[in-house]
Order: structure tokens, then sequence, then C-alpha cells
């Protein structure tokens, strides 16, 4: 049972991390269909909150997503794992290939491969921005879900605010507002 | 030489466990802390080799962050420098990321953490927007704005109408990829004869 669990975890940030291109944002919804959709080691709303905290706290975010599902599901063992898959096998790539890489890097084979998996990478955070603008009107109703979105788009994008003091914002809003209404 | 081989791991330590806690907003935002630890306090390479290492890795797929540590912790000392380097730049914030969300799960029950569950959900999505137009962005810059529109399309139609596993469409196009520049310059090419 628990070895099935630390097969499954390896298995799917290994997959996750690996076809991600693009740093570790690029694999987030990669992750979110491994973690949500595939083995449903925690739902919608969870996940939200992973990418709210992660973000909130300092560091790569692959990693503390996959250091935070693997202790969840098996335990430190399963933390330790799931890092695993998701650093060990990008670093030793760019170990082993970084000479043949720095010969091919102009090759227009590695710089088509690079820039095609965009749009694939583009659509799929598309989709999982509507299942998560999805999972939150339902929890909190269209007439508050869209003015959250709304001014968080503006303190983000216009007003150049940081997206953790924004998120701690929304934590502070939903922590004294909601739980009264 | 044995002080001087201890006291190469103290800085690589050092170095990454300190752009690890600084580098807020993911891996990405924190290549601009490890360029001046690597190049500027520590000088193990000079800004150029930086810069093309640093292309290299965005070549590659996985976190970036996590590949330029392991590599300049191997350019260092080898293997163990390398885990080193990768371990000293994830462990603290995997650490604070698991006692926090243990915490919060702790409470879980409470109205008010559900309050607060419930309330970042829309900034998350809209984080998550702003990151896909961000994709789009770069796709554009590369690909132009018809390709884009084809390209998303076929994305879209596999991804979410057939569905295929994102897997599938991903080294689907790679394998366009590796072809898409030659079979651009043919076309190019084509349609530069029968103009003249």
């Amino acid at each position: 049972m628990i070895l099935q669990d630390l097969i499954d975890l390896f298995a799917g940030f290994f997959l996750s991390n690996l076809l991600g291109y693009g740093g570790g944002p690029a694999s987030i919804p990669l992750m979110y269909r491994e973690i949500v959709t595939h083995y449903q080691w925690t739902n919608d709303t969870e996940f939200s909150n992973l990418l709210a905290l992660g973000n909130t706290l300092p560091g790569p975010i692959a990693s503390k997503i996959a250091a935070f599902v693997g202790f969840d599901v098996a335990g430190f063992g399963g933390a330790l794992v799931a890092l695993v898959a998701t650093v060990v096998p990008s670093a030793v790539l760019l170990i082993v290939l970084l000479r043949l890489m720095a010969k091919y890097r102009h090759s227009p084979v590695v710089k088509g491969m690079t820039l095609l998996v965009q749009p694939v990478i583009a659509v799929m955070m598309m989709l999982l921005t509507w299942q998560m603008g999805r999972t939150s009107i339902e929890a909190l109703g269209w007439w508050q879900a869209i003015p959250i979105a709304a001014i968080a788009l503006w303190a983000m994008e216009k007003r150049k605010i940081h997206p953790a003091l924004v998120i701690l914002c929304a934590f502070v809003y939903g922590g004294l507002v909601v739980p009264h209404i | 030489m044995k002080g001087h081989s201890a006291k190469k791991y103290v800085q690589l330590a050092w170095a990454m466990g300190k752009t690890g806690i600084l580098g807020y907003g993911g891996g990405p935002s924190v290549i601009p802390l490890i360029r001046h630890e690597a190049v500027s306090a520590y000088r193990w390479m000079d800004d150029d080799e930086f810069g093309e290492t640093l292309a290299i890795a965005n070549a590659l797929p996985g976190p970036i962050a996590t590949k330029m540590a392991a590599y300049l912790g191997y350019r260092e000392k080898g293997v163990p420098g390398a885990i080193v380097a990768i371990l000293a730049h994830i462990l603290p914030s995997c650490v604070a990321m698991i006692a926090l969300l243990s915490f919060v799960n702790f409470l879980s029950h409470s109205p008010v953490v559900q309050g607060m569950i419930a309330a970042v959900m829309p900034v998350i999505a809209v984080m998550l927007g702003v990151m896909a137009y961000e994709f789009a962005k770069k796709a554009y810059q590369g690909l132009g704005r018809g390709m884009v529109v084809v390209f998303c399309a076929i994305s879209f139609l596999l991804l979410q109408v057939v569905p295929v596993h994102p897997a599938i469409v991903i080294v689907l196009f790679l394998a366009y990829g590796a072809v898409h520049y030659r079979l651009l310059g043919k076309l190019k090419n084509k349609a530069g004869g029968e103009a003249s």
C-alpha cells in the first residue's frame, strides 16, 4: 500500500516536471493533472490553498508543492520521493547534456521544440484558470468571487503589488468577513 | 587543501540557502539572486558563462532554480556539491511549507480558516490566468499571431475535446517543434520561388 503510494508519487511528479518547459510555473497545470485529476490526492480547494500558501513562502514553487503533497500522502518518505522526482531528473539532464546542448543551443531543432511547447502550456494554464474560477464561484458566489478576482488583477497587474501581499489580503478578508455572511 | 574543500561546501550551502529563502515568487524570479551569488559574490563563473548556462537550462524541462543550483554545485564540487546546493536551496522552504500547511489543515474545521481558504481562490485563479497570458505571449513572440491561434486551438481540441493525455500532446508538439523551423524555411523558399 505504502509502496504503491511512493511509486505513484514518483511517477506523478517525475512526469509533470519532465514535461514542464519554462521553469516551475509551467509544471503547475501538469502537477494539477496528476495531483487532483489523476491520483486525487487533494481537491480543487486544497490545491488552490497549496498555491496560495506556496506563493506566500519563498523558494521554488514546484519543490514546495512536491514536498507538501508527498508528505501528505506518505509522510517524510513521501516528501523525499516527490522531491527527488521533481528536481533530480532535470538537474541530471542539465549536467549531462550541458556540453552537448552548448553545441546545439542555436540549432533550430532545439529552439523549435522549446517554442512549440509554449502554446500547450498556455492552454493548460487557461483550462486550470477556468476550473479554479468555477470552483471559487461555487464556494463564494458570483458577487464575492468576481470582485475579489477583479481587485486581485488590478492590484497585481496595474499597481504591481507583490502577489504574496495580495494573497495575505485575501486571507484577511476571508478570515474576517466570509464566516459572517 | 581539505580546509579549502570544506569551505567550498559551506559557500555553496550559504549562497544557495540564501537565494532559496530570499527568492519570492518561484524559481524564475530567483535567477537574478543566483546570478549575483555565482558571478559577483563568489566568482564561480563569469557573466557570459552564467548566461550561456541559463539559456541551456531554459531549453530543458523542470524547475529552473534547482537546475541552476545543481549545475553550480556540480561545477564546483562534483555530485556531492550538486546535492549540497539543491538541498540548501529547497530544504528551508519545503520544511516551512509542510509546517505551515499541516498547521492550516489542523485548523481546517474552523469557519475562519475555511473562509480564508475560500477567499483566496479567486486570487489564485487570477494568478493562473496571468501566467496563461504570459505563456501565450511568449508563444506569440516566437510564432506570430496566426500560428499562435492555430496551435492554441489544436492544443485545446486535443486536451479538452478529444481528450488526450497532456504528456502525449506535449510530445506531439515537441516532435513538430523539432522540424518547425525547417518546414518554415522550406515554405518560405517555395513562396519565394513561385513569386520570382
